[in-house]
C-alpha cells in the first residue's frame, strides 16, 4: 500500500481551541504529522446500491428511522450491533460492512490502519453549522487537515454517586483514586484500556510535575504514573464495568457507592439517589461519528446513509433513544422535549465539553505535538492494562 | 422363491464392503475423522500458530512471521503469572467442592432415598442445566449483591456476604457444573452391586468404613470423569469472573481482554489451561482410571 506522509494543522489547534482549554502553550502551529494510508475519497454521487452494511451501538440503528431511509433511497439497512470500540475495529476489518459507528478510541485506529476513507463533506449537505463546534475537526477523525468521521453524539464519563451514602457530589475525582477514599471497595471503574485516559486526566490536576498536556498522549514516564495510579485504585475497586447492565445493577444493588457512568446508565438506573457530577479535575467522554470502510460496495449509500442521519430530526432520535447529546444542535429547539433532552445531557453548553478530554486512540506520535519524544501506543495501554488488575 | 429387491440390494452392499475392509473402515471412520481433524484439531492448529504471529503496535493488525515475544510476556509479567496461578487454584476448588457435595449426595440417592426422592432429587441435579448459562451468572450475580438475597436471608444471623470476590465466583462455578459431577457419581453409586454392601457389613464394615472402603475407589473413575468437565470448564470460564468476581481476573478475563486487541497474546495464553488439562488428564492416566472409565 502506498502511505504518504502529511503534516497536518488541525490536531494541535482543535485540542487548543476545542478540548483543553486549560493549556496554553499547545497554541502553536506546530502540527502532528500521522502517517495514513492513502485512500483516495469519494468525488461525487451515483445510484444508490440498494444495501447498507452498518456496525453500530447498540440503539443507533432502529427501524424508526431506517424505514424512511430506505424508502428514500431503496438502500436496505443491514445493522450489527457491537459491544466494544474493539469489537467494531475487528468486524470492520472483515471488510463484511460499509459503515461504522465509532468512537474516538476506534476511529484513528482504522483511519491509521486503512480500514477508512477520508469524506467528502460537500456530499453531506446536513454537515453543517448546526453540528456542535465541539464535535468538528477532532484529532480523532480529523487526520493531516481530512475529515473521517461525520459527528452522532458525544457523553461524558461523569463521576456517578449515591448521595445516600455520600451527603452530597463529591468534588474531586479523588473519592475513587486515593488509597484513603472513604468509599474504599464500594467504587467502580470502568473496563477498558482506555480507562488509563482518567488516571492521566487526574494526573494532569494533581501531579503537574509530570507535565501531562493531554491524557492521550503519555510517555513511557507519565504512562508508568498512569498505571501506579491504577494500580493504587484496584485495592480500593470493588467491580470493573464493561457491561451496562452490570454496572446498573451494581449501582442499584448498593455494591458500588461511586464510580464512573455515564448519564443514560444513571437515567435507566431510575432512582433518585443515584447522581452525576463533574469534578474540578474534568474527564473524558466519548464522541461517536461515522467511518465508511474503504473497502465499501455501498458508496453512495453511506453517504446518504450519513446525510440522512445529520438531520437534525434524525440525529436527535438517535440521541435520545441513546441517551447522549446530539452532534446536530438545531435538534434541540425542535421540541419542548428535545430540549429538555439537551439541557440534561448538555448538548450546547460547550462550556461543559471543554471540561471533557475525548477518547482518543493513543499512538506513538504525540497527539500534544511533542516531537523530542515517543508516546505509547495503545498496544501498549492494552498490555499494561492487563497488569493493573494483576 | 424371491428375494424382494431392497433386501438383495442391501445384500450386495453389504457382500461388497465385506470384501473391501479399508473401504468399510473409511466408510465408518469418515464423518467422526472429518470433525476431529477438520474442524477441531485445524483450529487449534490455527490458535497455536496465531500464538507465534506478530501484531501492530498501533492498529493491532496480525501479520504471520515468528516471535517468541508473546510466551515471554505470559511467563514474565506478574500479572500474567498471578492470573494464571488463582485460575488454577479456583478450578481446583471448584472440583473439590462439587467432589464433596456429589459423593454423599450420590450415595444418598442410590441407596438411601424413596424411589420417588431418587427421581426428585434426579430432576432438581438437572433442571439446572436447561437455564440459559449467562441466566444462571446473573442469577448468582442478584443473589449476591449487597442489598441482595443472601444479605437478606443472613441478616437475622448477623452474617454478610463476601461481596463479589473469588469465594462467590468458586460458589457460582461450582453451581454451574456441579450437575456434571454429580450425575457420573450418582450413576457410579448405583452400579455397585448390593450384594458389596451385604459383605462389607457382615465383615463388620460400618458405614463409613463401607463408603471409604467399597464405595469411594469403586467410583474414582467416575469422579475422575466429572472432574476433568468441572476442572476444565472452570479454567475456561471467564463471565462468572465479570460478573461475580468484583475485580478478580481468571484467564479467561486476560484472553477476553486480547481477543480484539492482540490475537497472538490471547492465543498465547490459551496455551496455558489447555497445557493445565493435558496435565491433569496424564495424572489421571496415571492412576489409571482413565481405563476404566
Amino acid at each position: 500500500m502506498k502511505r504518504k506522509k502529511l503534516v497536518v494543522l488541525s490536531a494541535l489547534s482543535a485540542f487548543a481551541l476545542v478540548v483543553s482549554g486549560c493549556s496554553s502553550s499547545s497554541e502553536d502551529s506546530s502540527g502532528v504529522e500521522i502517517e495514513v494510508p492513502d485512500i483516495p475519497m469519494h468525488q461525487a454521487m451515483g445510484e444508490f446500491e440498494g444495501e447498507l452494511n452498518i456496525v453500530n451501538w447498540s440503539g443507533f440503528v432502529e427501524p424508526a428511522w431506517t424505514d424512511k431511509f430506505t424508502a428514500d433511497t431503496g438502500c436496505k439497512v443491514n445493522p450489527r450491533v457491537a459491544g466494544t470500540s474493539d469489537e467494531m475495529v475487528t468486524l470492520m476489518r472483515t471488510g463484511n460492512y460499509d459503515i461504522v459507528s465509532a468512537s474516538g478510541d476506534a476511529a484513528l485506529r482504522l483511519i491509521v490502519g486503512g480500514d477508512v476513507q477520508p469524506l467528502n463533506i460537500d456530499l453531506i449537505p446536513n454537515f453543517s453549522d448546526d453540528i456542535a463546534a465541539g464535535m468538528k475537526g477532532n484529532v480523532y477523525d480529523t487526520v493531516n487537515g481530512k475529515p473521517y468521521g461525520v459527528p452522532i453524539g458525544r457523553g461524558a464519563n461523569l463521576l456517578q454517586y449515591n448521595e445516600d451514602v455520600t451527603g452530597g457530589a463529591p468534588e474531586s475525582w479523588d473519592v475513587v483514586w486515593e488509597s484513603n477514599s472513604p468509599y474504599a471497595g464500594k467504587i467502580t471503574a470502568y473496563d477498558a484500556p482506555i480507562y488509563i485516559a482518567d488516571a492521566a486526566v487526574y494526573l494532569m490536576y494533581h501531579k503537574p510535575e509530570l507535565n501531562i498536556k493531554n491524557p492521550y498522549a503519555l510517555d513511557e514516564t507519565q504512562l508508568a504514573a498512569a498505571i501506579d495510579l491504577l494500580k493504587q485504585q484496584n485495592k480500593i475497586i470493588g467491580e470493573y464495568w464493561s457491561d451496562p447492565v452490570a454496572q446498573i445493577t451494581s449501582f442499584v444493588g448498593g455494591n458500588t457507592v461511586v464510580g464512573t457512568s455515564w448519564e443514560v446508565l444513571r437515567k435507566f438506573a431510575g432512582k433518585d439517589n443515584l447522581k452525576t457530577t463533574l469534578p474540578i479535575e474534568g474527564s473524558t467522554g466519548w464522541f461517536d461519528s461515522w467511518l465508511v470502510s474503504s473497502t465499501t460496495k455501498n458508496i453512495n449509500c453511506a453517504y446518504a446513509w450519513m446525510d440522512y442521519t445529520s438531520k437534525p430530526e434524525v440525529n436527535g432520535a438517535i440521541a435520545v433513544n441513546f441517551g447522549m447529546a446530539p452532534a446536530n444542535t438545531a435538534f434541540c429547539a425542535s421540541s419542548p422535549e428535545a430540549q429538555a433532552h439537551c439541557d440534561t445531557f448538555f448538548a450546547e453548553d460547550e462550556e461543559f465539553f471543554k471540561r471533557i478530554w475525548p477518547w482518543t486512540t493513543p499512538i506513538e506520535t504525540c497527539v500534544d505535538g511533542r516531537k523530542d519524544v515517543k508516546c505509547t501506543s495503545f498496544q501498549e495501554w492494552t498490555n499494561a492494562w492487563a497488569t493493573v488488575k494483576g | 422363491m424371491t428375494i424382494p429387491t431392497a433386501q438383495k440390494q442391501s445384500k450386495s452392499i453389504s457382500t461388497f464392503l465385506m470384501r473391501k475392509p479399508k473401504l468399510r473402515l473409511i466408510g465408518l471412520l469418515a464423518l467422526p475423522m472429518t470433525w476431529i481433524v477438520g474442524v477441531y484439531i485445524a483450529s487449534l492448529f490455527l490458535l497455536l500458530i496465531t500464538a507465534f504471529w506478530e501484531v501492530d503496535s498501533f492498529t493491532s493488525l496480525v501479520t504471520p512471521g515468528f516471535t517468541l515475544e508473546h510466551f515471554i510476556n505470559i511467563f514474565t509479567v506478574p500479572a500474567y503469572l498471578a492470573t494464571s496461578f488463582r485460575t488454577l487454584l479456583i478450578a481446583l476448588a471448584v472440583t473439590f467442592i462439587c467432589i464433596l457435595f456429589a459423593v454423599p449426595l450420590g450415595i444418598f440417592m442410590a441407596k438411601i432415598a424413596q424411589p420417588w426422592l431418587r427421581n426428585f432429587l434426579a430432576v432438581a441435579i438437572t433442571l439446572p442445566l436447561w437455564a440459559g448459562y449467562l441466566v444462571k451468572i446473573i442469577a448468582m450475580r442478584l443473589v449476591f449483591t449487597e442489598e441482595g438475597f443472601f444479605n437478606w436471608l443472613m441478616a437475622p444471623f448477623g452474617i454478610r456476604g463476601p461481596g463479589f470476590s473469588i469465594p462467590i465466583v468458586i460458589l457460582t462455578l461450582t453451581y454451574l457444573w456441579f450437575p456434571y459431577m454429580a450425575l457420573p457419581v450418582y450413576t457410579a453409586i448405583r452400579q455397585i452391586p448390593p450384594n458389596l454392601f451385604d459383605a462389607s457389613s457382615d465383615l463388620g464394615g460400618k458405614g463409613f468404613t463401607t463408603i471409604y472402603r467399597v464405595v469411594l475407589p469403586l467410583i474414582v473413575p467416575a469422579i475422575i470423569a466429572g472432574s476433568v468437565f468441572t476442572f476444565s470448564l472452570s479454567l475456561g470460564d471467564y463471565l462468572a469472573a465479570r460478573f461475580t468476581g468484583g475485580s478478580t481476573q481468571m484467564i479467561g478475563s486476560l484472553i477476553a481482554a486480547n481477543i480484539n486487541l492482540n490475537p497472538p497474546i490471547a492465543a498465547a495464553y490459551s496455551m496455558i489451561p489447555i497445557t493445565f488439562v493435558v496435565i491433569y488428564l496424564m495424572v489421571a492416566r496415571r492412576t489409571g482410571s482413565l481405563e476404566r472409565m
